[in-house]
Order: structure tokens, then sequence, then C-alpha cells
């Protein structure tokens, strides 16, 4: 499998108090082409930090940062911002936990959807930008995009929002989709409305996708490989089924204990 | 469509309430005002037969809508002093004190809107606060003493206006404008220094918000980020202001055109003051009550253009 | 008492602006209370001799064209304008805090015709409402005192009922309600002193914006009469002299901007606390 994407001993550090505060610590992550990846751990575990590392968000004067994101041949952590640019929100998309947010609330959405092309793509022609907007908020299942096009974000549900979010992630065809906790936020039913669309995605367009979740259910359902971390640490890594088959790590083992189970529970009761 | 219509409405009820409020006000002072007209030594029975022209005996709701109809009609009663219509006293003053007060208001905004992007862009930078201190000191100096400074300044020693040398715009528009600079730098002085620090805050706020973040996720430059998605959001409270603001400078020309010696309405609303010359300064009160209601009313509807989110559920 | 001395040490050491707030009060304050038990001369003494002289050891701010000593006038005069502005801030917050909060509270039809009145006289600049109320009680700094507290009313009325209505629906006060605490104790005693910070900078930018709006109406001349004067009424006087005598207007113009400074560089400190 191409290995698009190459993450080595990534460290970040906080200095706004006295004493540094070290949010990710070692880590690592190959991505393949065509491949889902999830991280997941706890809130705090540094998860969204190492997302938002890959995407280039992170560019706080506070922080600091070392190790290696390989992609397309340049160090992301030390490659000069418009290179940087240059990847964002064409070839690194990420779509974040608040839908509801996370769009500018006075733009339309067609604006925001086409945002993309507008920056990385000028020679789209008006007309091209939003036939292309139209084509990708009916792919992300918005059925009456003609009209979404024109709205504003809220008038808009949060899973509505969501496949805004996705739409405009996904409308520069990008190598790699980050999705920071994209259904938390979310109702169950809307939950696995966009896991199966994230699914859609991959399969259609061989989009690579890291997607983190602190929800070990959602991930199995995806993932093909998990990362889990805690304390900014990764403790076990390795292919979804094995790692739910037999995790290793104590604290991977905690988290899946934890995952409710209705068919158990079910099974419990007709026991007693 | 609705909203505005909503808006509309409550701006009728405001200036009737405002108007009721005005009415009231100089019906409850003692002193009869046919005697006013009259002079003391009118007779009893003049006073009264004037008193009953004048409508004097009529209840005072029956009064007030005589007097509210006819001042929508321009009709704004007779002086007691100088015994002619308020409105040939007022009317050729007004064009000087609203010209004063747009261009102080354009002034602000002008000046105030790349002062307030400056500073947030760079906050906290030397420039940033450097301006921050200056605001604050502009914020207190009450702006006829900036006035006075700026006389002495500008007009005495730089000699770049003629202190008392103003030209009305009957006469040359031009030269009429050129004089209204320096107090209209007056007044929009303290609003600028305002709007600055409250444009930067604001600015400053909305970087900070998800939105702007996925801004940044898709490829934006700083400038992309600030241009094409912040400053619209964080302009939405600025306008507000700015409405409040607009009143405020056309009410604070009053003490500018003191200062400058600009006979606008602010000398005859004073001097009608300490006359007791009660219709001038109900007439002229109410003129800028109602400049300040319907200013209100645009600034409603500015709000509606650029925030979306605003009088949905009125749609 | 300790702690809040270090407190204010370390604060004052990393906040110039608390420093710069807390020393220009402080001589405004000291200046100003002096006043009221000795001024160099008697603020009301002529003296035709010694008309409009500068600075002098004699005559620290020089005099004025009466031959009064401007230092002692000064003193006076910022007595009464800070008796003005901490009146006017008295009624307006005071006034503006029972309305507010017990419309607020209350909701329903008296808040719909408070709240119309309120937004009517929203609709005034304060100089203007307090022009009108002027012109109907006379001049006098009693009765600026009494109109610009009126025309302060609306703003803290605003604050207030905004801040009730967010505190109304808060679980501390359900908690009380359920407890069966009276209205009265629950918008008095529960929920006004929740909103003190609110207040707190309500307060200090109201007592600026008094000071500023005493200054332009006694300019205008419908404060405080002759032969004693506010600050505002000073400049008017000094107006004409400005190119013979500039620091017969310099003095009280300084004064002025040093007592909103002050204040404003004290809020902007605590705003800064930390």
């Amino acid at each position: 499998m191409e290995i698009i994407l190459d993450v080595t001993d990534l460290h970040i550090e906080f200095h706004d108090s006295d004493t540094p505060f070290v949010a990710v610590e070692d880590f690592d992550l190959m991505l393949g082409k065509g491949e889902i990846v999830g991280i997941v751990g706890e809130s705090g575990s540094g998860k969204s930090m190492s997302a938002l590392a890959i995407a280039g968000l992170l560019n706080r004067k506070s922080l600091k940062k070392s190790g290696r994101i390989m992609f397309d041949g340049n160090d992301l952590l030390t490659c000069d911002r418009k290179t940087l640019r240059s990847y964002q929100g064409d070839e690194i998309s990420i779509i974040f936990q608040e839908p509801m947010t996370s769009l500018n609330p006075v733009k339309r959405i067609g604006w925001q959807v086409e945002e993309p092309l507008f920056i990385h793509h000028p020679e789209v022609s008006k007309e091209n930008r939003k036939f292309m907007a139209i084509e990708m908020l009916r792919s992300v299942g918005l059925e009456n995009a003609d009209d979404v096009y024109y709205m504003y974000p809220h008038e808009l549900s949060g899973g509505m929002r969501q496949r805004v979010m996705i739409a405009a992630a996904m409308i520069g065809d990008p190598k790699i989709l980050i999705a920071d906790e994209p259904t938390t936020a979310l109702d169950v039913t809307v939950q696995a409305q966009i896991v199966e669309l994230l699914k859609k995605l991959n399969k259609e367009r061989k989009t690579s996708i890291i997607f983190i979740s602190h929800d070990l259910s959602l991930v199995n359902q995806l993932c093909q490989r998990v990362i889990v971390m805690q304390e900014g640490k990764i403790v076990e890594s390795g292919r979804t089924s094995d790692i739910f088959t037999r995790p290793r790590d104590p604290y991977t083992k905690k988290l899946i204990a934890a995952i409710p189970r209705i068919d158990l529970s079910r099974d419990d009761k007709d026991n007693e | 469509m609705k909203y505005i219509i909503k808006k509309f409405g409550m701006m009728v009820a405001t200036l009737l309430v405002v108007s009721l409020c005005v009415f009231l006000a100089f019906n409850i002072i003692p002193g009869d005002p046919a005697l006013k007209m009259l002079g003391t030594e009118a007779s009893p029975e003049l006073v009264e037969q004037v008193r009953a022209e004048m409508g004097l005996n009529d209840p005072v709701l029956v009064r007030y809508a005589r007097w509210f109809l006819n001042f929508i009609r321009g009709d704004f009663g007779t002086s007691y002093n100088y015994k002619v219509p308020v409105g040939s006293m007022i009317l050729s003053k007004i064009p000087i004190t609203l010209t004063m007060g747009i261009m102080a208001f354009l002034m602000t905004v002008i000046v105030s809107i790349p002062m307030g992007i400056v500073t947030a862009k760079h906050e906290n930078g030397l420039l940033d606060r450097s301006i921050t201190v200056i605001n604050q000191v502009i914020m207190a100096i009450p702006p006829f003493f900036s006035g006075i400074l700026i006389t002495f300044i500008f007009g005495m020693i730089l000699r770049l206006f003629t202190p008392g040398g103003f030209v009305n715009y009957t006469v040359s528009f031009g030269k009429f404008v050129r004089y209204l600079i320096f107090p209209a730098v007056a007044i929009a002085l303290p609003k600028v220094a305002m709007t600055v620090k409250m444009l930067r805050g604001s600015l400053i706020d909305e970087s900070q918000r998800d939105y702007a973040r996925t801004a940044y996720s898709r490829g934006n430059n700083t400038n992309g980020v600030l241009y094409r998605h912040i400053l619209k959001n964080a302009i939405i409270p600025v306008i507000t202001f700015l409405g409040m603001a607009l009143a405020d400078m056309i009410a604070g020309s009053i003490v500018i055109e003191q200062v400058f010696s600009i006979p606008g309405i602010s000398r005859i609303l004073l001097t009608s003051i300490s006359n007791r010359d009660y219709p001038v300064v109900e007439a002229i009160i109410m003129g800028i009550a109602t400049i300040v209601i319907v200013v209100n009313f645009l600034v409603d509807v500015i709000y509606r253009i650029v925030d979306p989110r605003i009088g949905l559920e009125d749609e | 008492m300790s702690k809040v001395r270090k407190d204010l040490k370390r604060n004052i050491k990393s906040n110039p602006y608390l420093l710069a707030g807390l020393i220009i009060t402080g001589l405004i304050l000291i200046m100003t209370i002096v006043g009221i038990f000795w001024t160099p001369y008697e603020p009301t003494a002529m003296n035709a001799s010694e008309k409009l002289k500068g600075v002098s050891l004699r005559h620290l701010m020089g005099t004025d064209n009466m031959g009064r000593d401007i230092f002692s006038r000064v003193m006076y005069g910022s007595r009464i304008t800070l008796l003005i502005a901490i009146g006017t801030v008295a009624i307006g917050a005071g006034v503006g805090t029972i309305i507010g909060a017990l419309t607020g509270y209350f909701g329903g039809m008296l808040d719909e015709v408070m709240m119309r009145i309120i937004d009517a006289l929203f609709a005034f600049p304060s100089i203007l409402l307090a022009l009108v109320i002027v012109s109907v009680f006379g001049t006098g700094w009693i009765q600026l005192l009494v109109s610009l507290g009126i025309a302060f009313v609306p703003s803290f009325a605003r604050i207030v009922r905004g801040e009730v209505l967010r505190c109304k629906n808060m679980d501390y006060v359900e908690n009380a309600r359920l407890q069966g605490v009276s209205d009265f104790r629950m918008i008095f005693v529960h929920i006004v002193p929740n909103i003190k910070g609110v207040m707190a900078s309500s307060i200090m930018i109201g007592f600026n914006n008094a000071v500023l709006a005493e200054a332009g109406l006694s300019y205008l001349g419908v404060g405080s009469q002759p032969p004693y004067a506010s600050l505002g009424k000073m400049l008017s006087d000094a107006q004409q002299y400005m190119f013979t005598m500039p620091s017969y207007v310099l003095f009280p113009g300084a004064v002025i901007v040093l007592m909103v400074l002050g204040f404003a560089f004290l809020g902007e400190g605590i705003s800064r606390w930390k």
C-alpha cells in the first residue's frame, strides 16, 4: 500500500503556564492511501492535538512542536506557511466536533462549500464552482442541495451542518480527511448516518481518513487500523479486529469493556 | 420583510412615547403660555380669549394630539419671544447641525475601522499598545475641551482655519464644509477611540471562534480569515454602537457649536431654554429625537442585511 | 489582610493601568478633599490688581480675568463636579436597578410598558434629556444633578434587566424559589448581589460619562451658577482668554481629563486583575 502520510516522533508542548505541559509524546502514524485509521482515547489524551498538528492548525506561539509530519515530500512542521496553506483544504481537510459553531454564521452555505476551490483553484469559473458545490452537497446526502446552497448555517440542523462541513472538506478531493470527533455532538441516529457517509466517500474517492473518537464502537465499524492514546502517549496500535479481540494494554481493555453492549444486556435479562 | 415592518411599528411607537413625554414635560411647567405670549400687562379678558384661541382649555390629550399632528405637518407652533413660526427659526439651521454630525460620523467610520483592524491584527504589539493608551486618553477629553484645544492649536497657532469665521452653506458650500471639518474632528475624536476599542475587542473575540479555525483549515491566510470571515461577524455589534454614536454626535454638536461659534440650532436652543421659549425648545428636542429614532430604525434594517440570523422568529 | 496587600502589590507591579489609575485618582481625590477644608485663596475672592496672572508661586495655576486664584477655584470646582457625578450615578444606578430588577423579574405588562418608556428615553442622548429636564426645572447644580441622574436611569435599567433575566432561570434561584423565598427577598438578596460584577463596571463607565456630561452641560451654562463654578463652567469662562492666558483654560481642562482618565485606568486595571 502506498504511504501518503508518515508522522514520526511527534511531540507537542504547551508553554502557557510556568511548567510546560506535554500534550503529545512520541506519536507515530503511517497512513496508507484509501485507509481509515482510528485514534481513540478519552478527552485530554492528545488525540485531537495530534490531528490539529497534522492539519497544520497548531500555530500558537506558546506551543513547541518537534518530530516530523511527512506529506508529499514535505515536513509539515518545518515547511514554509505558504506550502502548508497550499495543502490545507485541498490535499488535507479536516472536520470538527462542533458543526454548530464551525461554520461561519453570516455566510451562505454555498459560499462556504466553494471556498476551498476559490482559494486553491481560482481557474475554476464561478458557474463551475457552483455546479461542483451543489454536486458535492448532493453526494453528502443533502437532497435539496439547490436550496441548501443559498441557506445560512442557522437554517440547518446539526447533522446537516456536519454534512455541509464534510462537503466543504471534500470538494477539493483531498488525499486525507481528518475527522475530529465528527459525531460527538450529534444524535445517535445521525451519528450512524455520518459514519456511513464517511465510509461511502472513502470507498468512492479513495480518500484516506483519520477518524478521531472516544467511541470505540464507531471506530470498530469504520476503521481498519486503530491507535489507542492515553495521556499524550500511544499505548497500543494495530488492526482493529486484533485489538478488539486481543487487547494487550490494560487501558485498552478498560475502554473495550466500557462499550455499552445492548445485545449482551438483553441476554442477561433473559437469563434472570 | 416582516421584521422590517415590526421594527417600523416599534419606531412609530417609540416616536409616540417620546413625543408624549416631551409634550407632558413642557405642560407640567407652571406658567400660562397665553400670558407668556401677551406679557404680564395684558387684560384678563384678552388672556382668556387667547387661551381659547390657542386651545389651552382643551383636555391634555386633545392638545397633545393637535400638537403632534401639527408637528408631523411641519407646523411647530409660534415662538413666545419672537412671535414668529418656530419652523422659520429652526429649519434653516438644521442643515448646519446635521452636516456637522454626519461629517463627524463619516470621519469616525473611515478612521476607526482600519485602526480597529490594525490594532487587532497586531494584538499586544507596540502599535496596538500605544493606540490603546492614546485611546484611553482621548476618551477622557470632553469634546468641547478638545474643541478649545483644536481652536487654539489649528486655528490660532497653525492658522489652518479662522476661529469664528463660519461661512453659511447659502453663501459657499465649500467654505461651509471646510469650516466644519475641525468642529467635526472634535466631535468625532472620542467616538473614534471608542469604536476602535470596540472593534478591536470584537475582532479578537471572533478570531477565537470555531469558524475561524475552519477558515484556516481551508487554506486561508491571516488576511483571508480576517477579511473574508471575521470582519463581517465582528462588525455586527459595532453597527449598534455606531448608530448610538451618530445620535450622540448630533446631540454633542450642541456643545461644539458653542465652542466654534457656529450659528446652528444649538444657539437657538440655549437662548430658548434660558428665555423659557418652550415651543422652540419642544420643536428642537422633538426634531433631534426624531432623527435619533429614525437612525435607530435604519440601524435595525442594516442589521437585518448584515446578520442573516436576525429576525428569524418573525419570518 | 496580608494576602490582600500581597495581591495588590503583585498587581501593581504587573499592571501599569492599575498603578496609573491609583496615582491619578488618588491625587485628584486628595486635592478635592483638601479643598473642602482649605484653599490657598477664597475661590470667589476677586483681586483687581492680580487679573490674568500666569503661573507663579503665589498662584500655582495663575489667576482668572477677575483676579481669582485658579488653583483654589479648581479645588472647589472639582468638588462640585465630583459631587454631581457621584449623585448622578447614585440616582441612575439606584433607580435603574430597582426598575430593571422589577421589570426583569416580573415581566409581563409592566415590563412591556416600562421597556417602551425606557427605550424611548434611551433614544435621547443623555445630554439632550438633561437639557429638557433643566429647561423644565431651571438651571443650577442641584437641578443638573437630578437631570443627569434621570438621564442615566435608562442605561442602568437596561443592563440590570438583562442580567436579572439571565439569573432568573439559574439553578440557585430555582432552589431559593422552592424554599419559599419571597419575591422581594429573591430579587434584592439573591439576584441583585450576583450581578455586582456587571454593575461595578457599569458604575465606573457611568461615573466617567457623568463627569463628561456635567462638564458639557456646565460649559453650556445650565449647571452651577456664578460666582461658584464647576470645572466645565470655568472652561467656558476661560475660552475667550485662551490666547492671552492659556493656563486659564488648560488647568481646569486638564483636571477634568485626569479625573476621567484616572477612573478609566482604574477600571481597566481592575479588569486585568489577576
